[in-house]
């Protein structure tokens, strides 16, 4: 048939039940402090690679946990290790390492360098 | 001027009610105690563990009986208060069995109602097979299991705080202050009962401003993997297979999110008693925009109104916890003998 | 799912719908788009019913359809609307009959607005005086023509030829409802039933034998957003919340959907057809689509008029499927021909046939 000039959209819901939320599983039975995050955003707000990129672990985490993976593999190799997050997490979340776990996990799924 | 001989009056027979009328005893005041079902106890008795320590209700069940039981008061159960007259200093109560009451102050301990959760009508509480309030929740906890209507344990469960509170469309703009930390120790308390399940918890705000309360919001996160979702449910429906699917934004995602539950618990907020409504029209009591009655002053006239002799203990002046409503009714008692001695305020 | 529960709900929402005596105002798309909707409205009221339904020549479209594409000011609407109302006083009518959902919408927008500014009722008597020297008074009952047909719902099931049973199997059909976002999602309380678990089209359905199915996108609109749709750009946004609807409602194998807002039939209608030449999905049961009717010609259905002359045939899905669970016969010849019998080019692309 013809070209109609316009066409279905993609639903940009977050559909939880179908997504894979086994990095979110990967770091926290390895980080127990992943659990506790509040989402406050004091991480992003002092975070190096926040200032210039739209890179924000606050978000991150989240789509990890809702096991939006695809919008976060890329995305985390922005991070610089810096720690400054780490230093001023209220609750203590070992932020650093939970980096570097989404970034083993991504890797071990991918089975490439990341 | 009253003395020792003044007869006090407490309408109300729940935590208010027994501590001010306990307490109030021991002090040498005669009280009469009224209280409109045939047992007392209030709301108390409709829960199973307590916050903020999960310690069992019926202790307190227990404390409030053994304080009541005293020579200086007069238990009425089963008698509801349809007014008040104040006939210069003293008042005459009136019951609904037509019994008038002589009273030389009235303590006003009428409590809260539950938020009746159908007039939230997209959450379908009444309509849809699966969806419970706290309230119901508390009652499956007491007997120790968390069932389907159709018998089948649920697997997901989710939690929906602010159920008729901070809530334009049904006239509660105020917040129950409770919930939130109901919500969290039922989370927990569900993970106790059905180990594998998922709870999801869907918030505005999480507001845990009490004595260890923010101790169990941690807790439920680490120790019992809690979800929490920061997204108010627009609304609720079924599938064909009779999961209840809910929407709500992930705002700090800034995505809707689309899930199923098994079952979908309601943290129904706090009102101020119906029975309450004809007993502050006869005095002329004044009340708030948040229905409540009205203190005299905020800071340190809290447990009186508008009307000389009339006082207030407990729930009916705003949301507050046990621990809050029990010294709420031991300051009212200090109010009260204050004004039993001077004959003013 | 408890029935009481619904029961409650819908007896808070019992909106007063005028007996007698109406006003009628038309639909600018049911007119052209589903031709015998309004026809069997105005049989049945005064044939059937002997009801007194007056039309007035110098009514003209309330211009809804131009406010919600941003070309109409307010200012302007209010104005059109009050002209009605000032024909409405001038023929001696209390109350009115509106026929489109969108105008309802915008009836019940304005006279809220009036209650609650008053100097816009003064300003609008001033421009309408103005402008046409015609002055007005706020209608006493405002219904839409549904809320009509939902109070006679019962007359027409005692005169039904052919109640909503599946004629094969001897099951109600099943049937999905779908009211118009402006019938009562502004206002709950002037929808029969509120706006969570509207009543006004499942009443219908059930006192006719049918079984309503709800969805978990029953309350989703159906796209249709004037100014979404108008602009060709845009209507893939329009498309694509129709095809929720139906994705959401597919397992649920619904018969048919009953609408009662223009814009609604003519989405849930035409977009299976686009939805089918652009993704090969159809919605229905065995490749099929869903037939979409108005609640007037699901009426007429009902009470055994000729489908033809309901004009069902001239949406884009075509209702055979239905007349054949239904039990109702109908001549494949006549479809397509006029009154007096002559044959009209017949369309391509039917769906269901």
């Amino acid at each position: 048939m013809g070209n109609f000039g316009f066409t279905l959209i993609k639903e940009r819901h977050i559909d939880f039940d179908a997504n894979d939320k086994s990095i979110a599983e990967y770091i926290s039975d390895r980080e127990p402090s992943f659990r506790i995050c509040i989402e406050c955003g004091c991480c992003s707000a002092t975070c190096t690679s926040g200032n210039f990129t739209p890179f924000s672990l606050r978000e991150l985490q989240i789509l990890l946990r809702r096991g939006e993976n695809n919008k976060v593999k890329d995305e985390i190799r922005k991070c610089m290790l810096c720690g400054k997050c780490t230093l001023v997490c209220p609750r203590g979340v070992n932020t650093r390492n939970i980096v570097m776990l989404a970034r083993e996990a991504f890797q071990k799924q991918e089975k490439y360098a990341v | 001027m009253f003395s020792m001989d003044g007869q006090i009056v407490i309408v109300g027979g729940g935590a208010a009610g027994m501590e001010s009328a306990g307490q109030l005893a021991r002090s040498g005041y005669h009280v009469t105690l009224i209280e409109k079902e045939t047992i007392t106890g209030g709301h108390v008795r409709n829960w199973y563990h307590l916050f903020p320590d999960r310690r069992d209700s019926r202790e307190v069940i227990k404390y409030f009986d053994d304080l009541i039981n005293h020579k200086n008061i007069t238990l009425l159960t089963g008698l509801k208060v349809e007014g008040i007259d104040k006939h210069g200093m003293s008042f005459i109560v009136n019951t609904n069995s037509g019994t008038e009451i002589k009273a030389d102050a009235v303590i006003l301990s009428t409590g809260f109602d539950l938020f009746k959760s159908e007039r939230k009508e997209e959450y379908g509480y009444g309509i849809y097979d699966n969806v419970i309030t706290s309230a119901d929740l508390e009652v499956m906890f007491r007997k120790g299991e968390i069932k389907l209507h159709n018998g089948v344990i649920p697997g997901k469960i989710g939690i929906i705080h602010c159920v008729g509170s901070r809530d334009e469309k049904v006239g509660n703009l105020y917040c129950s202050k409770l919930c939130c930390v109901t919500a969290v120790k039922q989370a927990m308390e569900i993970k106790e009962i059905l180990e594998n399940a998922r709870v999801f918890c869907f918030y505005m705000d999480i507001r845990m401003g009490g004595a260890l309360y923010e101790e169990l919001y941690r807790e439920s996160q680490e120790k019992y993997g809690i979800n929490y979702i920061r997204g108010k449910v627009s609304e609720v429906s079924v599938n064909i297979d009779n999961k209840l699917v809910i929407k709500a934004e992930d705002t700090l995602v800034g995505r809707p999110l689309k899930m199923e539950l098994d079952m979908l618990v309601l943290m129904a907020g706090m009102e101020m008693s119906e029975s309450s409504k004809s007993i502050s029209e006869s005095a002329g009591l004044a009340t708030g925009e948040n229905r409540f009655f009205s203190p005299a002053d905020h800071h340190f006239g809290s447990n009186k109104g508008n009307v000389e002799g009339v006082f207030y203990a407990g729930t009916c002046t705003a949301p507050m916890n046990i621990t809050e409503t029990i010294s709420h009714a031991r300051a009212v008692v200090s109010d009260v003998i204050g004004y039993m001695n001077n004959g003013d305020r | 799912m408890k029935k009481e529960g619904k029961k409650k709900i819908w007896s808070e929402y019992q909106k007063e719908i005028a007996d007698d005596h109406f006003f009628y105002v038309r639909s600018c798309i049911r007119q052209s788009f589903f031709p015998g909707s309004e026809q069997f409205f105005l049989n049945f009221m005064r044939n059937v019913l002997g009801k007194d339904v007056y039309e007035n020549p110098s009514h003209t479209t309330c211009t809804g359809i131009g406010y919600h594409s941003d070309i109409v000011p307010f200012a302007t609407l209010m104005t059109v609307v009050a002209r009605h109302f000032a024909l409405m006083k001038e023929s001696g009518y209390k109350n009115i009959a509106i026929s489109c959902v969108t105008s309802f919408g915008i009836y019940t927008e304005i006279i809220e607005t009036w209650k609650h500014f008053p100097e816009e009722l003064e300003k609008t008597r001033e421009y309408l005086y103005k402008a046409t020297g015609r002055e007005f008074d706020i209608p006493e009952n405002m219904a839409h023509t549904s809320d009509i047909i939902y109070k006679f719902r019962n007359e027409i099931a005692a005169l039904a030829k052919n109640l909503l049973i599946n004629k094969k199997t001897g099951e109600p059909l099943n049937i999905v409802e779908h009211i118009g976002c402006h019938y009562s999602k502004m206002f709950p309380k002037h929808g029969v039933g509120g706006a969570e678990f509207p009543n006004v089209l499942g009443g219908m359905i059930e006192a006719w034998g049918g079984k309503v199915v709800d969805y978990p996108e029953r309350r989703h609109c159906c796209g249709f957003g004037f100014r979404q749709y108008l602009v060709q750009a845009n209507r893939g946004y329009s498309l694509s919340n129709t095809a929720k609807k139906f994705s959401s409602m597919k397992p649920f194998k619904a018969d048919l959907v009953l609408t009662n807002c223009p814009g609604c039939t003519m989405f849930m209608d035409k977009w299976q057809y686009t939805i089918k030449e652009m993704e090969g999905i159809v919605y229905g049961e065995e490749g099929e689509s869903i037939p979409v009717l108005t609640y007037e010609e699901l009426a007429g259905l009902v009470m055994g008029y000729n489908p033809w002359d309901l004009g069902v045939q001239y949406h884009m899905v075509q209702s055979e499927p239905l007349l054949r669970k239904l039990g109702i016969a109908y001549d494949p010849d006549n479809k397509f021909k006029t009154k007096d019998g002559r044959q009209m080019p017949v369309p391509e692309n039917l769906i269901n046939v």
